[in-house]
């Protein structure tokens, strides 16, 4: 019953979008006004019916409804209650419902709050988010049914991957997802404005809280993700350049750009050729994600399902919307009239550089994860990984961090410099104090590191400067927002570039009584005992750790043991054990047993990193994210004293 | 018969990683560092750029399958009989072809990985510096 | 003016990274790693029997004039089972067959041999798989076709199916 009811709601507000779109398109083309007055309760009750319909599908999933084929093959009874609802997004279908209804809800709060906006602009607007979610309802419906029953339900489910039974990966969908699908808002406005030819400020304004909005969701993503894959996979690495990762970096970096082109868009109605074009590349990134990861194009660890038939489907709906919209773009963004002319050394001419470079480095990372494709059809089997994107993205992303040193320490229009130079030297003494630390002291450091931790340096200090000789507390929202952000960047670029350098490794065949040296750590390997987990079973170390000052810490590693369910094989993981301290983190993992040529049978394999500063990375990530979040706060409060005072201005008229 | 043949194949390829493992014990230097910290600094370094064979893309320092092991074994004990890395790094790409490799070369085939981003960044910046010349025409004919 | 085909770069650009995506869709990767040590002289090895009562393996016998086969497995590849009728097949008609046993302990190989019959003239135990690495084979079961002067010809992944016996066997007498 809930599962029917689930699938006819979908078909309803797939109905609902269809109306959206023809109703919109009519009034465009000169209908009666009637017509736009359906869109925006279309839409709102579009957004409305599929978060329903995704509530009951996580009915079933909390049910372990097992004649719903979804359940059976991705969930159990047994699996704890958080990770059953999980469970719902874990999987293809389930996720792409996720994804619909973010598509959908979004469009319904566009309907409810966006009051600013010309009325054919944002009824474009509205139009094309139906249009899109119109693409993916029948994604969904046709080829991925969430909601298919099993004409024999089978007595219980086939579990989840014990990777994924993790709180942090259990959320990590949901926050991408925000990120990913709100920039289809983004997408909208831009393809609403170039339908109604409405190209500045007031669609800028429109779309900015969107677009900062998922950017912090997608900035949140990533850092969790990395931090997953940190602690989860067991070899304490936090970025791999894995095709997966890529994909859902690109968006990132397209959103990074455009949440600066929309910011100067909507105040100085510069850049709006820019602004347009970022704002289709954002969800058209997020689209070419989902494509690569769902049709199996390419090998990773994080692959979803492996169906070239969706794969086709998902390219067909990319060709009909990213090829439209830029088509649109490219026959209409040249009428736009060039905005005020800047000079190189401004702060316009800085952001036009963060597009470009920031352009250029995702436009890297797609050529170096497709890159693989093209050689193989050139007859050449290669593999792109870490030392390429060092070798190429790292020294554009050290020159981007110093664009954005000098960045917002200039003024609009032109420039001459005078208070960049008068506030940069106690930056550049930073880093050059960093830089001749690690000379003297560091002992080998790679290069790249080496310029990582300067630049951190300097952009540590520089982000501050826009605070200099003001009074703080009549500093603005935004401007916190953004000298966060920017410090945030520092301190995750300063761990990069601290671990990668400084990080010590011991592998060690221990046995009980052992004591391993690592850092400042001395490290005592006390035994092992089994241990049994609600669907595992484990065998778990004990580790005391010691500083040279004294302090003791136990470190409890773990080796899991899932049994398989129904027919397939038992899967082992690894939980490592993380000690965190001011000056970085302790990473334990317990490996195998091992016979040694002592005879010993209780010797097992032990491995010991020390990596200093590590998790300034996610601070940093943290930091972007608080910042851009204290952006949007601003922008809010903005608004709020705006229509406080034009209410009272309208008071004022109306007074005896 | 073929038929047959072909499930058993299939069965096999998609043995999970309990059913068809080895029984034997990890290659010495699988999971232990040379003596010496500079030579194991290298054979680190060397480790984290090969591809495992018959893992879903990680390198050979990050995987626990018994052929990344041995690979490592050969790193480390080739590193430790005085071979340069990339020595070692062609001795595996004469065999295995340059997927083995994460640093891909620079060749005919590759020329636009490395040199696209270069040309992008040259282009793009043409374009977008193009506009601060005439900009400054234009002013300089309004003065 | 700005130029107009310049707003067409981003759906060039598009249309490039569709091509790519087509391609893909169109011809699936092509999941196994060959080996790139063909036409190459078989490295250098001396590897001890792989169980009691066969011969351990030299590279230096290898090359005595006969185009041979050598078969990289192991007992515990369920799909090398299958290839043992094929192995046989190719034995009854001459072709000489020498076997490298990957991680395989000596119980386990002679096990595998007694359910499966024994093809091979000599079975060398490569218990790190350094002779695998050095052949460029990545995982079994393997056949590489040698010539008569020692050097790798061909490599064959996988099973051997059975309509393959009367070519490799062919193969190998063309190279006499």
């Amino acid at each position: 019953m809930i599962a029917e009811l689930g699938l006819a709601l979908l078909w309803i507000a797939a109905a609902l979008a269809c109306l959206s779109l023809v109703a919109g398109t009519l009034f465009l083309r000169g209908g009666p006004k009637d017509l736009a007055a359906l869109v925006r309760p279309a839409s709102v009750a579009q957004g409305v019916l599929t978060a329903a319909a995704f509530g009951l599908l996580i009915a079933l999933f909390v049910r372990s409804d097992m004649s719903v084929e979804l359940v059976a093959r991705n969930s159990n009874s047994l699996k704890p209650m958080i990770f059953k609802i999980a469970g719902t997004w874990g999987n293809h279908e389930g996720s792409m419902l996720l994804w619909l209804m973010i598509l959908s809800l979004s469009g319904g709060l566009i309907a409810i709050f966006e009051r600013r906006l010309r009325e054919d602009t944002l009824v474009a607007t509205l139009a094309a988010q139906a249009a899109l979610s119109l693409g993916f309802f029948a994604f969904l419906l046709f080829s991925s049914n969430p909601f298919k029953r099993l004409p024999v339900a089978p007595p219980d489910g086939q579990g989840l991957n014990p990777l994924l039974q993790d709180i942090g990966l259990a959320f990590h969908p949901p926050t991408l997802y925000v990120g990913y699908v709100g920039l289809s808002v983004a997408f909208s406005f831009a393809v609403g404005a170039l339908i109604t030819r409405e190209i500045g400020p007031a669609f800028a304004r429109a779309m900015r809280p969107w677009v900062l909005g998922s950017w912090i969701f997608l900035t949140l993503g990533i850092t969790a993700g990395s931090y997953w894959a940190y602690y989860e996979l067991g070899w304490g690495g936090w970025w791999f350049w894995d095709p997966v990762e890529n994909v859902s970096l690109v968006p990132w970096l397209a959103g990074a750009a455009l949440l600066h082109s929309v910011a100067v868009t909507a105040t100085r109605n510069a850049l709006r050729a820019w602004t347009v074009m970022l704002a289709v590349i954002g969800f058209s990134m997020s689209m070419v994600g989902t494509f690569i990861v769902r049709s199996g194009l390419l090998t990773s660890v994080h692959s979803f399902a492996v169906d070239p038939e969706r794969g086709t489907f998902l390219l067909v709906l990319m060709a009909i919307y990213i090829g439209g919209a830029l088509t649109l773009f490219a026959l209409r963004a040249g009428a736009v009239a060039e905005g005020k002319k800047f000079a190189l050394l401004s702060r316009e001419g800085s952001l036009v550089i963060n597009n470009l470079l920031l352009t250029t480095i995702l436009a890297l990372v797609l050529l170096g994860t497709l890159y693989p494709i093209v050689a193989e059809a050139m007859g050449e089997k290669i593999s792109v990984g870490p030392p390429y994107y060092n070798k190429v993205a790292g020294p554009l992303a050290l020159i981007l961090c110093l664009v954005m040193v000098a960045g917002p320490l200039l003024s609009w229009r032109k420039d001459d410099g005078k208070r960049l130079w008068s506030r940069l030297p106690l930056a550049l003494f930073a880093g050059a104090a960093v830089l001749f630390g690690l000379i003297l002291f560091g002992g080998k450091v790679g290069i790249l590191p080496l310029l990582g931790m300067t630049v951190a340096g300097i952009v540590a200090v520089a982000s501050l400067a826009p605070l200099w000789g003001r009074n703080l507390r009549r500093t603005p929202l935004p401007t916190w927002g953004m000298v966060t952000a920017h410090f945030g960047v520092a301190v995750c670029l300063a761990g990069m570039g601290a671990e990668s350098a400084f990080i010590k490794e011991r592998l060690v065949a221990a046995a009980p009584g052992d004591n391993i040296r690592i850092g400042d750590f001395s490290v005592k390997f006390a035994g092992v005992k089994p241990v049994a987990g609600p669907n595992y079973t484990a065998i778990e170390g004990t580790l005391i750790a010691t500083t040279s000052s004294g302090s003791s810490f136990t470190m409890k590693p773990e080796a899991r043991t899932f049994p398989g369910l129904m027919g397939t094989a038992p899967t082992e993981t690894n939980e490592a054990a993380l000690l965190t301290r001011p000056g970085g983190q302790l990473y334990a993992v317990l490996g195998q047993p091992v016979t040694s040529d002592d005879g010993r049978a209780d010797r097992y394999q032990i491995r010991l990193w020390w990596k200093p500063l590590v998790w300034w990375i996610w601070l940093g990530g943290g930091l972007i994210a608080i910042g851009a979040s204290l952006s949007l706060l601003g922008r809010a409060q903005l608004l709020a004293i705006w229509r406080a005072r034009r209410h009272r201005k309208s008071q004022e008229r109306f007074a005896p | 018969m073929t038929l047959r043949l072909i499930l058993l194949c299939l069965i096999g390829a998609l043995a999970l990683p309990l059913a068809a493992q080895d029984r034997l014990p990890p290659a010495p230097y699988a999971y232990q560092q040379l003596k010496d910290p500079a030579q194991e600094a290298r054979a680190k370094a060397l480790m984290a750029e090969l591809r495992c064979l018959v893992c879903q893309g990680q390198s050979i320092a990050d995987s626990d399958a018994p052929l990344a092991g041995d690979m490592r074994h050969e790193v480390r004990t080739k590193i430790a009989a005085g071979e340069s890395p990339g020595e070692i790094k062609a001795w595996l790409v004469a065999r295995y072809g340059n997927w083995v490799s994460y640093d891909p070369p620079f060749d005919g085939a590759t020329a636009f990985l490395w040199l696209g981003p270069l040309l992008f960044l040259a282009i793009g910046g043409w374009l977008a510096f193009g506009r601060f010349r005439r900009g400054k025409d234009d002013a300089e004919d309004a003065a | 003016m700005r130029n107009r085909w310049v707003l067409f770069v981003p759906l060039a650009i598009m249309g490039l990274l569709f091509g790519a995506f087509i391609y893909r869709l169109v011809t699936p990767a092509e999941t196994l790693i060959q080996s790139q040590w063909i036409d190459k002289p078989m490295p250098l090895f001396d590897l001890p029997p792989a169980t009691a009562g066969v011969e351990g393996l030299k590279s230096s016998q290898l090359a005595d004039g006969r185009p041979r086969l050598v078969n990289v497995f192991a007992s515990w590849c369920i799909p090398c089972r299958a290839e043992a009728p094929q192995l046989e097949a190719l034995k009854a008609a001459g072709v000489p067959i020498d076997g490298i046993a990957i991680r395989d302990r000596p119980e386990d190989v002679a096990m595998f041999l007694r359910e499966y019959g024994n093809p091979f003239d000599r079975i060398g135990a490569d218990m790190q798989s350094s002779v695998q690495i050095a052949l460029g084979s990545s995982g079994v079961p393997e056949t590489f076709l040698i010539d008569g002067k020692g050097i790798i010809r061909e490599q064959i992944q996988g099973v051997i199916l059975a309509d393959q016996v009367p070519e490799i066997v062919a193969k190998l007498e063309a190279m006499k």
